[in-house]
């Protein structure tokens, strides 16, 4: 069976600074895999070209077929992206941003229908935003634009969710709402997701696959205990850590050591 | 049952769009016979309707003069509202408007040329049967389509229209086309630069429903084609990467709404000038009233902005009369301050965008 994403020797540059030299990768389906790395890493600009919003040279094969012969409505029935936060300043309600993600699946010229409403109602139930539905966007805080937006994503009923940095911006209890949700939306639906993250330890404990970038390359590839080590965290980000274990003792988990 | 089923999803559905356009329609039919009414001379419809055909002081008044200039009236406001709503969602700016997009610019350098070189020139329709109309509004027009090419071309970059370099390039053309009609402004002689001036303001006065007609079926033929687009239209307003998330070619949405609208709004300042305000302020009261959704928001600005310059034309002509105002005060006399009273009151609740 052919995996969910296959990139091959993928390049990118911004006019002549490079990106991503020679990335090559293979998600499988139902898997879940996090991008770390530092800041200009190549993270966002990957999830980029994953969702057709950049091309680069290489090959990128979604379900076996090369990426660029999918049209746009087609892809977003395949692939959702959630970003990092969305400045949206047309005023909006919740469910009005859901709806749109079901803008690929009915008519252009018609409204919604039925199955639409039904799948944007049990997406915002899933992503505990349907109480706050009817209120506009801007009203909401950090932590429930999120959640609309994962619920946007998730009314694509798409086979792959991508995400930068899902919790960005969000409080600690919140970033455990994002990726609980996302655990148990790869368990339950067998959604594939990548995601790109900054938190190294939320990474470690919800995420079985680590994929480490750094400077546009695949640095570390594998489960939490391989990638995050003390050497690769100096050798990448230039700082001393002390892996720990978690309380269950499977995951590490890093203690900053500050330089002072 | 679970509490949160019970949770009413609020969306757009065919019942509000026939609500909200239907009660839209009726004010305007209302509209287009009360204005047709209205004017400096009493008119007895029973009267006018009696001996149509005879000679009737009523009836010319009111199927020669009155009439078409009012459907003249509906056609431009609803055409610069509803591109007013699309502009404002192509780039991303709640002070787009029509004036802004270069066009406008084109057209009234286009006018003005036409009316300092060959004012008297007719062409013949049918050879005279349907009238004649004046090389004016077609060298207004060809100078919209001149100008619409030039910015098009300096906001292309790599293949695709960037919204940043279309506002910029609409608004500093505009800019240096102004400087070129103060300068022919200013070397023509007084009666012309008169002529000139009263152009530019902008005016529906128009008797001949050739161009009434012309002028409806382009804006219906255009708005229907934006309409056609509302839901990508939704979907742009999220951003660019959001709306290629969504499905959304951008790149082939942005070049067709920025040649439909630009050739709307070129069509509109050839036959009637620069009628400011409509385009601006429609889009923004529709929006705090019946909300985003651009499928819902294109036809009830449509028929906004046909109500709304309807009703200020019926003004600029009965204010001072027998004087006739510049429809453009009216609009931005009327409109400035209803739409800060709306602002203020809705303020509060929704984005004022």
């Amino acid at each position: 069976m052919n995996p969910s994403i296959l990139v091959r020797n993928l390049t990118f540059a911004y006019q002549d600074r490079a990106v991503l030299h020679g990335v090559s990768l293979s998600v499988e389906k139902g898997e879940m895999a996090g991008i770390l790395g530092p800041n200009g890493s190549g993270k966002t600009t990957f999830i980029k070209i994953l969702s057709a919003v950049l091309s680069g040279q290489g090959e990128v094969t979604l379900n076996g077929r090369n990426i660029e012969t999918y049209g746009r409505r087609e892809l977003s029935k395949l692939i959702a992206v959630v970003p990092q936060e969305s400045r949206i300043n047309f005023p909006y309600t919740a469910a009005e941003i859901v709806l749109m993600g079901r803008a690929g699946h009915h008519g252009p010229f018609a409204l919604e229908g039925k199955k639409d409403l039904d799948v944007a109602r049990t997406s915002m139930e899933s992503t505990d935003s349907l109480s706050f539905s009817n209120r506009y966007l801007h009203e909401l805080s950090g932590g429930e634009k999120q959640r609309v937006l994962i619920a946007r994503a998730l009314a694509q009923e798409p086979e792959i969710l991508l995400l930068d940095e899902p919790s960005a911006f969000l409080d600690l209890k919140h970033q455990l709402h994002v990726f609980e949700l996302l655990r148990r939306l790869n368990r339950e639906r067998g959604l594939t997701i990548v995601a790109a993250l900054h938190d190294l330890n939320l990474a470690a404990l919800f995420f079985p696959r680590l994929v480490m970038l750094r400077e546009g390359k695949i640095y570390r590839d594998g489960s939490p205990g391989e990638v995050l080590t003390e050497k690769t965290i100096d050798e990448v980000y230039g700082i001393r850590v002390r892996v720990e274990r978690d309380f269950s003792g499977e995951k590490p988990q890093l203690f900053i050591c500050p330089s002072l | 049952m679970d509490p949160i089923k019970e949770v009413a999803v609020k969306v757009l559905d065919r019942r509000k769009m026939i609500l909200v356009n239907g009660v839209l329609l009726a004010l305007l039919a209302l509209s287009v016979v009360g204005c047709a009414l209205l004017g400096p001379v009493r008119l007895d419809l029973a009267r006018a309707w009696q001996n149509i055909f005879a000679a009737n002081s009523d009836a010319e008044i009111l199927f020669r003069a009155r009439l078409p200039r009012v459907l003249l009236g509906v056609a431009i406001g609803g055409g610069m509202a509803a591109c007013g709503v699309v502009l404002q969602a192509l780039l991303s700016n709640p002070l787009a408007c029509p004036q802004m997009l270069g066009v406008s610019g084109g057209a009234s350098l286009g006018g003005i040329l036409g009316l300092i070189f060959f004012p008297n020139w007719l062409i013949p329709i049918a050879g005279g049967l349907l009238g004649e109309i004046s090389w004016v509004p077609l060298a207004a027009f060809l100078g919209a389509l001149l100008s619409m090419i030039f910015v098009y071309r300096f906001s292309l970059f790599h293949g695709r229209l960037h919204p940043y370099h279309l506002l910029l390039s609409g608004v500093i053309f505009n800019a240096f086309i102004a400087a070129v009609i103060m300068f022919l402004n200013s070397i023509v002689d007084f009666y012309q630069a008169q002529g000139l001036l009263f152009w530019l303001m902008g005016s529906l006065s128009t008797r001949a429903y050739l161009t009434v007609a012309f002028i409806w079926g382009y804006i219906v033929c255009g708005f229907l084609w934006l309409w056609a687009k509302g839901l990508s239209l939704n979907l742009i307003t999220l951003g660019e990467e959001a709306a290629m998330q969504l499905g959304v070619e951008t790149g082939t949405l942005q070049r067709q709404i920025f040649v439909a609208s630009s050739l709307m709004i070129g069509a509109m300042v050839s036959v009637s000038g620069m009628i400011g305000f409509v385009g601006l302020m429609v889009p923004h009261v529709m929006r705090l009233i019946v909300g985003g959704d651009h499928r819902l928001l294109l036809p009830a600005s449509f028929l906004a902005g046909g109500i709304f310059l309807c009703w200020a034309d019926t003004l600029a002509r009965v204010l001072l009369a027998p004087a006739e105002l510049p429809v453009g005060i009216v609009t931005a006399f009327f409109g400035g301050p209803f739409f800060l009273y709306l602002l203020y009151r809705e303020g509060g609740k929704k984005p004022a965008l």
